[in-house]
């Protein structure tokens, strides 16, 4: 079976008013199915690009990138679109929900993009929540919900339409430990049960042992690629609690 | 289709989030529909009463009148200008195949007296196809007939007004009035016309049969005793109101053995002239009006543009999710340009409201004739979704075409 994300010597160069950056000097990477992926690097190491050429939001300057066996170097904005809602979920640092939407509507967001209809959307935000946790927070809106639940609910909105890669930058980064332990297992979880790739960019060493691979970063160019014979967690010690729904 | 409604729910729900700019956004549409329909009201108001007019005046009228004397200073005898003759009247209607009816007039004042009262108004010496031409009609009684004219027999035909000022409700018909100390018997009762587009008192008139009115009350001018003041023509059709009137020229230039270099001694002036450049000059008032109206709306379009693009900005970060999440170019457009026609036809529909609050204001105070008609409103309806669209497109534009990743990063 072809890998999930094939890449050789992407290339992309910024201008950055006069100056010209090249943020990938030529990077050939492949993710089989089923991996748990974490980039590592300093600032402006190119991780970020990275993680933007395969989440499809950019175009690379140069250089060839097969998602799921697809040639979507070359496609146009709306194609580029349309991939991204069938294909990826994105998981944001700062959760990206939109305040003046509940739970459910920020999870079922990217149905209205999607072009087939969908049999039955309805149940299909609820359960999303249910798999992460937050039964009964359903109208809820963001202001409302802890740090930790934002992130959750960001990642049953990444997950309904079932999408072959989750693509999470810096997904703990403004989370404390317990929670940023919490969306780790949730993370865990999902790439062992079932069976969903993830790709992590993330600063933290502590964060990265969750992966089984990981990708180090500098100056645009891969410089270490290891495969981590244990992660971390335990995934029984911080299990899942059903949120208390408040009266 | 569920895309476009959820398209809506999303405007809606963004435009109750500021409700108070989404209202002033509006009202620069609600004054510029409100004034488009107002001013409109007026025009059209102005132009129906102009029409009405032309009804109660008859309809496909040609009036002949003799040359203007003063024109050319003092000349061969006054006697001279009365050009016309009750000859040429006959001679219009055998001859010029445009032409259904001439009736000579001549005219003049008296006064009437009856029993004890006494009234001075207008005498009309007239043959029976006058009435057809005017489309005046008898309330009471009858008219007199070409019989009447022929034998000059003295009777008349009452306007309302001298009925009312003389006979203090009692039946006229067959009651002997006096007019210049001539006994007439009134045979009828004019309809009520109302006021002229002048002002005038239309129902302020006898009508007599001209040779009578002629013999006994105008008197008869001695150059020529056949001579009228007026000749009204009727053409068969509107249509052919400008054959009648070159026929009339021409008939009337050779009886009145004109050369070619000689001036007419006569006008021919058609009604439907005046009354079209009457129509015209409201029409002009009325469409510059609403053009001074649609500058409002389209200050209004500039405000809701204005806002959208705030609102673009504001929303970039939003924006940039829903590309992220699979939202297309069109999916991006489709939002805010619902999000700015909502804001503009909403304002269409408040101003519609108040534009005919406003007209019915005007006639109100001002007394003048106002009217709304369904196709106004629907313009208004059409160009304030127009102004959301045109003033929408170019801020919903640069929404769809924002950078995903730019879009993301921005706070």
């Amino acid at each position: 079976m072809s890998p999930l994300i094939d890449v050789r010597n992407l290339k992309k160069t910024y201008l950055l008013g006069d100056v010209v950056v090249n943020a990938l000097q030529g990077v050939t990477l492949t993710i089989e199915r089923g991996t748990f992926v974490a980039i590592m690097g300093e600032s402006g190491s190119g991780k970020s690009t990275l993680l933007n050429l395969l989440g499809c939001l950019d175009r690379p300057t140069s250089g060839r990138y097969l998602l799921d066996s697809i040639p979507v170097e070359t496609m146009d904005r709306d194609q580029l679109a349309e991939i991204r809602n069938q294909k990826i979920g994105f998981i944001f640092q700062n959760f990206n929900l939109l305040p003046r939407m509940d739970a459910l509507e920020n999870v079922e967001l990217p149905l209205l993009y999607k072009d087939s209809e969908t049999p039955d959307g309805d149940g299909l935000g609820a359960h999303a929540l249910a798999d992460v946790g937050l039964v009964g927070r359903e109208r809820n809106f963001p202001a409302q919900l802890s740090g930790g639940q934002q992130q959750r609910v960001a990642i049953a909105r990444a997950l309904i339409n079932k999408p072959a890669i989750l693509l999470a930058d810096e997904p703990t980064g403004a989370l404390d430990s317990h929670n940023s332990a919490e969306i780790m297992n949730i993370f865990q979880r999902l790439n062992r049960t079932q069976g969903i790739t993830i790709v992590m960019v993330t600063h933290s060493d502590e964060i990265a042992t969750y992966a089984d691979r990981i990708i180090g970063f500098r100056d645009g160019l891969i410089v270490s690629d290891r495969k981590v014979t244990q992660p971390a967690a335990p995934v029984e010690a911080v299990a899942l609690r059903p949120v208390a729904v408040s009266p | 289709m569920k895309r476009l409604f959820s398209s809506m729910r999303i405007a809606f729900r963004a435009l109750k989030m500021n409700k108070l700019r989404s209202a002033l956004t509006m009202l620069g549409i609600v004054i510029g529909v409100a004034s488009v329909i107002a001013t409109v009201a007026i025009g059209s108001g102005a132009t129906q009463r102009i029409q009405q007019q032309i009804a109660s005046i008859g309809s496909n009228i040609i009036i002949i009148i003799p040359g203007s004397v003063s024109s050319s200073g003092v000349r061969l005898g006054t006697g001279n200008a009365v050009t016309l003759s009750e000859a040429d009247a006959k001679e219009l209607v055998v001859q010029c195949p445009d032409v259904a009816l001439a009736a000579p007039v001549v005219r003049g004042g008296a006064q009437v007296v009856y029993a004890n009262n006494n009234w001075a108004t207008s005498i009309y010496g007239i043959t029976p196809d006058y009435l057809t031409i005017r489309d005046l009609s008898v309330a009471v009684g009858a008219e007199f007939t070409q019989q009447d004219v022929e034998s000059a027999n003295k009777v008349a035909v009452l306007g309302q007004t001298p009925v009312d000022n003389l006979f203090d409700g009692a039946d006229p018909i067959g009651q002997a009035i006096r007019i210049k100390n001539v006994p007439f018997t009134v045979v009828g009762v004019l309809t009520r016309k109302g006021q002229s587009s002048q002002g005038q008192d239309q129902d302020d008139v006898i009508l007599l049969p001209i040779s009578t009115a002629k013999r006994k009350v105008i008197g008869v001018k001695q150059a020529n005793a056949d001579a009228v003041d007026t000749i009204m023509m009727q053409a068969k059709s509107g249509a052919q109101i400008p054959a009648a009137q070159e026929e009339a020229n021409a008939l009337l230039r050779q009886r009145h053995h004109l050369q070619a270099n000689e001036a007419n001694d006569f006008s021919i002036r058609n009604l439907e002239e005046l009354f079209a450049a009457q129509e015209a000059s409201s029409k002009i008032m009325a469409i510059m009006l609403a053009a001074v109206a649609s500058v409002s709306l389209v200050v209004g379009g500039i405000g809701i543009m204005n806002i959208m693009l705030i609102s673009v900005r504001e929303r970039t970060r939003e924006i940039g999710l829903r590309q992220a999440l699979g939202a297309k170019t069109r999916d991006i457009l489709t939002q805010f340009l619902v999000e700015a026609v909502t804001l503009s036809i909403a304002g269409g529909f408040i101003g519609i409201v108040f534009g005919i609050g406003a007209s019915l204001l005007i006639s109100q105070l001002a007394g003048w004739a106002t009217s709304v008609g369904p196709g106004a409103v629907s313009l208004a309806v059409f160009f304030s979704a127009m102004v959301g669209i045109g003033f929408g497109y170019y801020p919903a534009r640069k929404a769809a075409f924002l950078d995903p990743i730019e879009a993301l990063r921005s706070e």
